[in-house]
């Protein structure tokens, strides 16, 4: 077992070196640009993933932080002028804040399951009107950021400098999951997820680990959507509250494994070399997303525990066949 | 260490307890026995913070606790188990217990220590590395007290934890309580395994209807008329000692 351990502590080393050298390997800004697409998906998967896959409360509108944390940041440079590296913070906390006035309507009048995830798609799309019909969000015509490459606006002039951000951002969003699975909070949302009556009677308030759980989802969601503004300079309702965000976020974090640490990278990096793939080599228009449809059908149907879910699965198959 | 006075509650204008009051006395083990549907569980819980009662107050330590949150009571140092067994089916017997474990400490260290340390009290040593869905019907009705006991109460309330069980496994079970009372825990508990109230308990109230019937010690109750009636229809008592006579 702690061979087992230390092997896996030495393949995410192994795993981070190789990550911090592709840019100098691949010398491809296409290639360094769907790797950071992937890693932006997998930090907005690990957002979700923290409220859903480890607390069990599946949202529908993840975005919604995303979105919130966007404009926060946004609106902080072009009214205030206030940098992006500053902003960063605000649209955590603007993000967190979101957090914590969905999770306190949301939790505080028992909402659970399904309700939970139409509350959450409802606020999405609550906020997409809102954001569509308000002046200081730009309306419809959405916001337009200036590019001037530097640090301070998170805003580079080659991939890699992004590419990097979205590593950091992910490596982040990792440990957050590594602390969660170590730690009493993590204990307690897995708890609350498998059975909340039983968590509660064993000592878990559930309403307050179920309220932070929504609060470092937001705080993450918020991050996320700085980042995406300074990459794609452009900001408008359904960027950042569209549905789309929404399903891609339970989509890596299903897709890869509910509830686990690598899950959402896993997924997203399946999901988009799939999406690639197809795209590249179909050249029917819409036959690669009926294949990408397919495959998405076939991972979801037959792993129910996601890719890692299959992997651990085989790992534990070969720990049985080294004891016997 | 509890008492409960004039406890009630009704559901949509049936009462299922009503003006229930009683004691439960620090480091002994006692039952709460009644035919089904009589409010046992409805009673217990009101008592650790799950039900909201109508009426009355539920005393913890000279604390009162009534309509406290479950986590709240529970940090307090009184824990329920549930009849029909709750366990957090996709975690292993270790991670259910250290979920209990943690409520007295942040440390996954020590809180682990702490499960294992319980999993060998309530015989589950084996088991722990199993995932808490795979385990027999004993094997749950354990892993129920077993958290319950890692969050280290000192009054233990326990609903039906030999229901389903086989002679042996109650037998067992039976030790296994008896023990926790040894190290100090109070144990308050719902049964319907009647060799098992005698055998455990020093006291006995027995609830019918949602209202308190009889209190005493195992055999007083045993041989209560009113008691025999509830569990046997109207007469009851009255056929038993004519053909005990009889017979004699």
């Amino acid at each position: 077992m702690k061979s087992l351990k230390s092997r896996n502590g030495l393949l995410c080393l192994a795993g981070l070196v190789l990550a911090l050298l592709i840019p100098q390997i691949i010398d491809n800004n296409f290639y360094i640009d769907v790797l950071t697409l992937v890693l932006f998906s997998a930090f907005l998967g690990q957002s979700w993933n923290i409220l859903g896959g480890y607390a069990g409360q599946f949202s529908f509108g993840g975005v919604v932080f995303f979105g919130t944390g966007a404009y926060a940041s946004s609106i902080l440079f072009r009214s205030f002028g206030i940098d992006p590296w500053i902003g960063i913070f605000g649209a955590i906390a603007a993000g967190a804040a979101m957090g914590a006035f969905i999770g306190f309507i949301s939790f505080r009048y028992g909402l659970k399951g399904s309700y939970f995830a139409l509350i959450t798609l409802a606020f999405a799309e609550f906020f997409r009107i809102i954001a569509n019909s308000v002046e200081f969000t730009g309306g419809g015509v959405g916001i337009f950021i200036d590019y001037n490459p530097s640090l301070t606006q998170l805003q580079f002039d080659n991939p890699a400098g992004y590419y990097y951000l979205a590593l950091l951002m992910t490596v982040i969003s990792l440990l957050i999951a590594w602390w969660l699975e170590r730690s009493r909070f993590g204990a307690s949302l897995v708890a609350i997820r498998e059975n909340e009556e039983a968590a509660e009677a064993l000592g878990v308030n559930a309403f307050r680990c179920k309220m932070y759980a929504i609060c470092i989802a937001g705080a993450m969601g918020g991050a996320a959507g700085t980042f995406y503004t300074q990459k794609f300079l452009y900001l408008d309702p359904p960027i950042a509250y569209g549905i789309g965000t929404s399903v891609e976020m339970l989509l890596v974090t299903i897709v890869g494994g509910l509830g686990t640490i690598f899950g959402p990278l896993v997924g997203a990096f399946v999901l988009h070399s799939i999406n690639e793939v197809a795209r590249h080599y179909l050249e029917a228009p819409g036959l690669s997303m009926i294949v990408y449809g397919l495959i998405l059908i076939g991972i979801v149907g037959f792993l129910p525990n996601g890719l890692i879910g299959l992997f651990r699965r085989r790992q534990k198959k070969m720990a049985g066949g080294d004891d016997a | 260490m509890l008492e409960i006075t004039g406890l009630s509650k009704s559901f949509g204008g049936l009462a299922a307890v009503s003006n229930v009051g009683l004691t439960v006395e620090e480091g002994k083990i006692i039952s709460l026995i009644g035919p089904n549907g009589a409010g046992k569980t409805t009673l217990f819980a009101m008592v650790a913070g799950f039900l909201k009662p109508d009426s009355g107050t539920v005393m913890f330590e000279d604390q009162n606790i009534t309509g406290m949150k479950p986590h709240r009571i529970c940090e307090l140092g009184m824990v329920r188990t549930f009849q029909v067994t709750q366990p957090f089916a996709k975690l292993t017997t270790l991670e259910n217990i250290m979920v209990g474990a943690y409520c007295r400490t942040s440390n996954r260290e020590l809180a682990e220590a702490n499960a294992r340390r319980i999993a060998k009290q309530v015989g589950m040593k084996a088991s722990l590395d199993q995932a808490a869905d795979s385990l027999t019907v004993a094997g749950r009705k354990r892993l129920e007290l077993a958290r319950a006991l890692a969050t280290q109460p000192r009054l233990l309330l326990l609903d039906e934890v030999m229901a389903g069980l086989n002679p042996i496994e109650i037998d067992e079970i039976v030790d296994v309580i008896k023990k926790i009372r040894d190290t100090g825990v109070t144990v308050f508990l719902i049964e319907h395994v009647m060799k098992a109230v005698m055998n455990l308990s020093d006291y006995a109230y027995v609830l019918n209807d949602g209202v308190r019937i009889a209190d005493g010690t195992p055999t007083e109750i045993a041989n209560n008329p009113d008691v025999i009636e509830a569990y046997l229809g109207h007469g009851a008592a009255e056929r038993m000692r004519v053909e005990g006579s009889a017979n004699a």
